[in-house]
């Protein structure tokens, strides 16, 4: 990277995040000023211009891509209106020492006196909470489910290529067409949609009028510049955002500043979640790159230095923090734009081209959490693609994870999307698919699919609290056989199933009705064409997951009660409950056989896996297909993100072994240390999962630097993933264990007991080596291919 | 049927043989090499090996054993050789996996039926299987068995062997197999005999013959500090495979990875414990190497 990458990579790096509390003060202005006097969505776009028209703004030093969400780099906005942190709230985030924001007392102030009086009773959350009945709020206290809505709003989607081909007047001129359309004869809703519709302009106009205010900072600041090449790129800046976003880009340049704008609109308007992304960026830039090339008013130079002013913009805008017991229990900086590489183009021919492995070096050299970023491997992907990747996931970072392109694209096929749509989409956020500037799929929250496996165990009873949450499906020692226990686990999981879908229809109502976002929606398709909003039905495709979590811990705890209670005999069901309930305190020789001795997913044993297979059906079952309230349907997703953990905290010691409070099984990996056969059977058993009826599943898997050495360490890691993807795998996380995990290793040996050390002619697991020869490897580990 | 004594199934092997393998490891070696980082591998036999820090006290091997061999001193249970029958009740008993028997008599079916688990893999990587040991030739009528079964079924074969074999059997056998692992360690006669338990004449002289019959042959050569690392050994490796024709030399430098399997299976490790080759060592060699017209690489 280049001095100037250099400057604002590391200033990016080095700011203190801090609250900004600009925003939530505008926005309580203009809902003061607007609120009662037009109609909601009107009001939502007239909050988007106040914010817009006076929030603060600033151009660094050398930064040649600009606007912010904040005033400057790494300040975060707050979301009042979705949900108002206290002044605990405040203190917490401030004072404490890993993932703190800084909050000014002035700010705390402000909000006491002003933020906090005007939305304690106003902001979703409080309204959320209070639609919801008895029975989901004792769901959701125990932890079956999580609620997404209740802190954000619905996001989970990412730009498509519109926004390179159109520019904000060109959507003005589809607005008012749509506006011209209305058939107030006939269509009962046509209020509400030239409501809609008026709103949306209101934005369009506003996002241009934003981009005027840089152009005036640049001029402003071109004015007194002495130093002249800077001078000049004062002046470009000047010209690139009077042109764009009110105008579709003409270069390279002005299509990176042109989503840039997009971005820092869609994530002011609302907090969604931040997945929201460039998508396809390879794709979508590339055809600026070639004609400017060709016309030599690009260089490759040049076009790096763009993309990686770029990147830094991504890392510029810290998540925003919750409140309340969720602020408490998560940190991160970070949010989940996630930037798809390769794939296929929209005639299904390969869509690697010599911009990707640009885009890749950027990923390579900048080494930032966000933007995070993606492969989205074809069989038509060049293996040189897939190789130069696999060089990045082995600096051991994190990135980029990879996906199935064709599985990406077969699962949206099965959903319905037409080949093209599905052909333009990918993934986002962790692992979800959606058709990218089409579709609003929404996650609507995680399913503790152990704590309902644990309520079954006790017949209805939540034994944390004694709280009678579930229905009565059977004393478990009335249960004569597996297809009964099985049974009795589909009939809770239909009866929370529906608790959260009735609790997700009203959500997704107070959404659709308090909570407009006529910005997003402006570059969402259809939502113009239909004069409706993004969270009301106006994408193209309108999706809803319910995000399953822990199949490896529920899969090896039914395994063990197939295995030693129905068939074996080894323990009985009364025995096993009370083990269970005791923690197996006194009892670690059963403990030890059900870790040990039983078949558990991940080790290609059909055995476990057809269990794995039974709970994932039921799953899928009792939710694909469940109409939503936006005119789409219900699906269902295999990722945790950080989820395992809080499920663990709330649910008992569970048979597989696991004890109380302990994390549960993350994603579609297996139990933590269960899979004891590497890295194929693996892959066998996550494979076995038919997961062209999901959105996207999660598989991690750790591997020792060693195995990735070498030429050859490469080779196979590629042959490994084109394995699992040919097997219909949708995704694969590789993650090279650092020091610190063989570290983790030695003194946790049970749940690390799939760690490879492989050496010619000899191969061993972590755990099976003395402390010495582990330390040696952690030192040896300490110097690769940093 | 036939059947023999399998130590190990590995699969995802990506050191022993092109792309993505399984290696199988047959028990049993005519030679006991000092650095030997297998010494599982090295008796024919059934051997029982304990995990102590695997132990959790709960007694319940005492308890099974049907020959009384196994005492419980303060927590620990201490297993007397003479007594054990090899039966494995204590190992099917014992919850925690700290009683471990190696080598597990298998069928040709069985063994094939793990083999093909990871087909997916090795078409996708023009992988395959390795079987090594010990000696597989050691087992040569099981090995055949399974080199015909693979062969049937088009998976690609290697075989690791330390050469140490008559000549009747390996010349049997060759026609099966697509690739060879053939372990090279020392050229003077009475040094190998010394450090591998025998003299390397055999060896040599089927290295000689194998190889003009058959161009399938990588040679591996095990990099070991102090023992056969010297020039003149190194010399005279380089010059007696320049005569031959091989495919390339492979080195494999020392580890003591496997150090611990010593204790478990209460053997003593005859080597003092010798530092890995360093990189600028292991160069030196490949330079040497290299001049006698050898293709060397660095590892398997």
């Amino acid at each position: 990277m280049n001095e100037r990458v250099e400057k604002l990579r590391q200033e990016s790096l080095d700011t203190q995040p801090y609250i900004s509390i600009e925003r939530a003060n505008l926005v309580t202005e203009a809902y003061q000023k607007y609120a009662g006097t037009v109609s909601i969505p009107a009001l939502r776009a007239l909050v988007f211009r106040h914010l817009l028209e006076n929030k603060s703004i600033s151009i660094g030093e050398g930064e040649i891509i600009v606007g912010e969400r904040g005033e400057h780099p790494q300040a975060t906005p707050s979301f009042p209106e979705l949900c108002c942190h206290s002044i605990e709230d405040f203190n917490l985030i401030n004072d404490r020492e890993k993932i703190a924001f800084k909050v000014s007392e002035e700010d705390k102030k402000i909000q006491e006196e002003k933020i906090i009086p005007y939305w304690e009773n106003r902001s979703m959350r409080g309204r959320i909470f209070k639609e919801m009945t008895r029975q989901w709020k004792d769901c959701y206290e125990a932890g079956i489910f999580t609620e997404f809505m209740e802190q954000r709003a619905p996001g989970h989607t990412v730009a498509d290529d519109k926004i390179y081909h159109k520019g904000f007047l060109d959507f003005q001129k589809d607005i008012k067409k749509s506006l011209q359309n209305l058939d107030y004869l006939n269509d009962v809703e046509s209020y509400q949609k030239q409501e809609e519709l008026k709103a949306m302009l209101i934005c369009a106009k506003a996002i241009i009028s934003f981009a005027k205010r840089y152009t005036d900072k640049a001029l402003e600041l071109a004015r007194s510049e002495k130093n002249s090449p800077r001078k000049m790129e004062l002046l470009k800046i000047a010209e690139v955002c009077s042109h764009v976003p009110a105008n579709s880009p003409r270069n390279f340049w002005e299509a990176l500043q042109m989503y840039w704008f997009v971005h820092v609109g869609v994530i002011s308007e609302l907090n969604t979640w931040d997945s929201f992304n460039p998508g396809r960026l390879d794709q979508h830039l590339y055809p600026f790159y070639k004609k400017e090339l060709e016309e030599g008013t690009l260089t490759e130079e040049k076009a790096k230095e763009l993309l990686e002013c770029f990147w830094i913009k991504f890392n510029n805008q810290p998540a925003p923090p919750k409140v309340g017991v969720t602020l408490a229990e998560s940190g991160t900086y970070t949010d989940f734009a996630n930037i798809n590489n390769g794939g296929l183009k929209i005639d299904g021919e390969d869509g690697v081209n010599e911009l990707t492995y640009l885009i890749l070096d950027v990923i390579d050299e900048m080494r930032l959490l966000q933007p995070s970023t993606n492969i989205q491997l074809s069989r038509k992907s060049p293996d040189r693609f897939l190789k130069r990747a696999g060089e990045i996931i082995r600096k051991g970072w994190g990135q980029p994870s990879v996906f199935n392109a064709e599985k990406v694209i077969e699962e949206m096929l099965r959903q319905g999307k037409s080949i093209e749509d599905a052909r333009c989409g990918g993934t986002s956020g962790c692992v979800e698919t959606g058709a990218f500037g089409k579709e609003s799929y929404i996650l609507t929250g995680y399913f503790n699919l152990v704590k309902v496996l644990e309520i079954t165990l006790n017949n209805g009873i939540d034994p944390r609290t004694g709280k009678k949450i579930g229905i009565e499906t059977g004393e478990p020692i009335q249960l004569n056989s597996f297809a009964e226990l099985l049974q009795a686990f589909k009939n809770q999981l239909h009866h929370f199933i529906d608790i959260k879908i009735r609790g997700n229809n009203i959500i997704e109502r107070l959404y659709a009705i308090y909570m407009p976002a006529p910005f997003l929606s402006i570059i969402i398709s259809d939502c113009i064409e239909k004069g409706k909003d993004y969270n009301a039905g106006g994408a193209r495709y309108n999706t809803d997951y319910i995000q399953g979590v822990g199949i490896g811990t529920i899969t090896d705890s039914l395994s063990v009660i197939k295995y030693h209670v129905f068939e074996h005999k080894n323990i009985s069901m009364e025995k096993l409950k009370k083990v269970l309930k005791g923690n197996f305190a006194g009892h670690e020789e059963v403990r030890q056989l059900f870790l040990n001795k039983t078949p558990r997913y991940g080790n290609d044993d059909d055995y476990a896996d057809d269990i794995m297979k039974l709970v994932f059906n039921a799953f899928y079952q009792e939710v694909n297909g469940r109409k939503n309230t936006k005119g789409g349907v219900y699906r269902i997703n295999m990722l945790p993100t950080t989820c395992h953990i809080y499920f663990g905290s709330v649910a008992g010691a569970t048979p597989d072994g696991r004890k109380a409070g302990q994390p549960v099984s993350e994603g579609i990996s297996p139990v933590q240390g269960a899979d004891r056969l590497g890295p194929t059977a693996v892959i066998k058993s996550a494979a076995k999962m038919d997961q062209v009826k999901t959105g996207g599943t999660l598989l991690n898997q750790k591997f020792t630097p060693q195995l990735l050495e070498g030429e050859e360490g490469i080779n196979n890691l590629a042959h490994l993933i084109r394995a699992y993807f040919k097997l219909g795998g949708h995704h694969i996380q590789l993650n090279v264990v650092s020091s610190a995990t063989l570290r983790a290793a030695q003194k946790e040996p049970e749940e690390y007991r799939n760690l490879i050390v492989r050496v010619a002619g000899y191969s061993d697991y972590f755990n099976n080596l003395s402390k010495t020869l582990q330390d040696e490897i952690i030192s040896r580990t300490e110097h690769q291919f940093c | 049927m036939t059947t023999g004594i399998i130590f190990n199934i590995q699969r995802y092997s990506i050191h022993d043989g092109p792309g993505i393998r399984t290696t199988v490891f047959l028990k049993g070696c005519p030679l006991s090499c000092w650095w030997c980082q297998n010494p599982e591998s090295q008796l024919s036999g059934q051997e029982m090996i304990f995990w102590g820090d695997r132990c959790i006290s709960c007694g319940a091997c005492s308890a099974i054993c049907p020959s009384s061999a196994i005492q419980i001193k303060n927590g620990i249970p201490i297993t007397e050789k003479e007594k054990c029958i090899l039966c494995g009740k204590c190992i099917e008993k014992c919850p925690a996996l700290a009683r471990e028997m190696i080598g597990k008599k298998m069928t040709v079916e069985s063994v094939i039926k793990e083999i093909e688990k990871d087909l997916v893999f090795y078409e996708e990587s023009d992988g395959g299987v390795t079987f090594s040991g010990g000696e597989p030739l050691g087992q040569s009528e099981f090995l055949e068995s399974l080199l015909n079964a693979c062969q049937e079924k088009k998976i690609h074969t290697a075989v690791d062997t330390s050469g140490y074999i008559s000549w009747e059997i390996l010349e049997k056998v060759a026609p099966k197999v697509n690739l060879f692992l053939y372990d090279l360690k020392i050229m003077d006669s009475e040094r190998h005999r010394k450090y591998t338990g025998v003299s390397n004449e055999i060896i040599l002289e089927n290295l000689k013959k194998l190889s003009s019959a058959y161009h399938n042959i990588s040679v591996r050569f095990p990099v070991i500090p102090g023992i056969n690392d010297d020039d003149q050994n190194i010399r005279e490796t380089g010059e007696f495979l320049s005569s031959l024709k091989i495919t390339q030399v492979n080195l494999l430098p020392y580890h003591y990875i496997g150090i611990d399997k010593y204790k478990r299976l209460g053997r003593t490790y005859k080597l003092v414990i010798t530092q890995p080759p360093s990189e600028e060592k292991l160069s030196e060699i490949s330079g040497i190497l290299s001049k006698f017209n050898l293709k060397v690489k660095l590892r398997g």
